[in-house]
């Protein structure tokens, strides 16, 4: 539906309300923004890589995976790229539905899908190291999950 | 069959760079591997673990029985970590 990368900040609230703005038979909208995490207290920045040729369109099929799956009326994805320091924002998704259990379920979809779906990488950066960060077996078992749900509803 | 092929995060890291056009008679993603990490170390560092290896072709993501029929595109990654 709505996607946009970018290595740019976003203004969360600005988006939050645009996207509102734009509704006419809502009753629900879910938002959620993921920050850069110092787990360890020696983050200097974390630099995320992505695949500019494919990055968009994934974005855009998650998007419209959840709209038809939840009857959203409207998704909206933002991803950033590029250097970001700890304690800002990467990316955020906002779902509107009619009501509020389709839009919590619509933007949890939407995350796992981020997860592992769309071509980011992160990459972390300290004073005397620099590591990838590895997706984790729970990630795809989330997606497993959503499949399972669906095949579940349809037998 | 000459293909661009992109490598990303630690993939990128192992290979020395991250694009190059190649020159291949490659049937699948899978001969095309055999290919690459025939050609130097660092290839085949990163081909190492094909378990942690993802690819798409033609920015589709798919599998290493993928054929390489008319495709132009092939990326090499490790599992995404979007979000």
């Amino acid at each position: 539906m709505l996607a946009r990368v970018q290595e740019a900040a976003f203004d969360f609230a600005a988006e939050v309300t645009a996207f509102q703005s734009t509704l006419t038979r809502s009753g629900a909208v879910v938002s959620f923004t993921g920050l850069v995490r110092d787990d360890t207290g020696s983050l200097d920045h974390m630099f995320i890589e992505h695949y500019p040729g494919m990055t968009y369109a994934a974005l855009q099929k998650i998007a419209d995976q959840a709209v038809e799956k939840f009857g959203l009326e409207k998704a909206l994805v933002i991803h950033r790229y590029g250097r970001l320091q700890p304690g800002e924002a990467i990316m955020m998704v906002a779902t509107a539905a009619a009501h509020r259990k389709d839009a919590f379920a619509g933007a949890d979809y939407l995350m796992d899908y981020l997860k592992s779906r769309a071509p980011f990488w992160k990459k972390e950066l300290s004073k005397d190291s620099a590591t990838w960060v590895a997706a984790k077996d729970q990630d795809e078992a989330a997606l497993a999950a959503w499949s399972s749900e669906s095949a579940a509803k349809e037998s | 069959m000459k293909l661009d092929i992109l490598y990303f995060a630690w993939v990128r890291e192992r290979v020395g760079h991250s694009q190059e056009t190649y020159e291949t008679s490659a049937a699948t993603v899978a001969d095309l591997i055999a290919e690459l990490v025939a050609r130097d170390a660092g290839y085949a560092a990163a081909f190492a673990d094909l378990s942690a290896i993802c690819v798409a072709v033609d920015q589709e993501l798919c599998d290493f029985n993928t054929p390489l029929i008319d495709c132009r595109e092939v990326a090499f990654f490790p599992p995404m970590t979007g979000g």
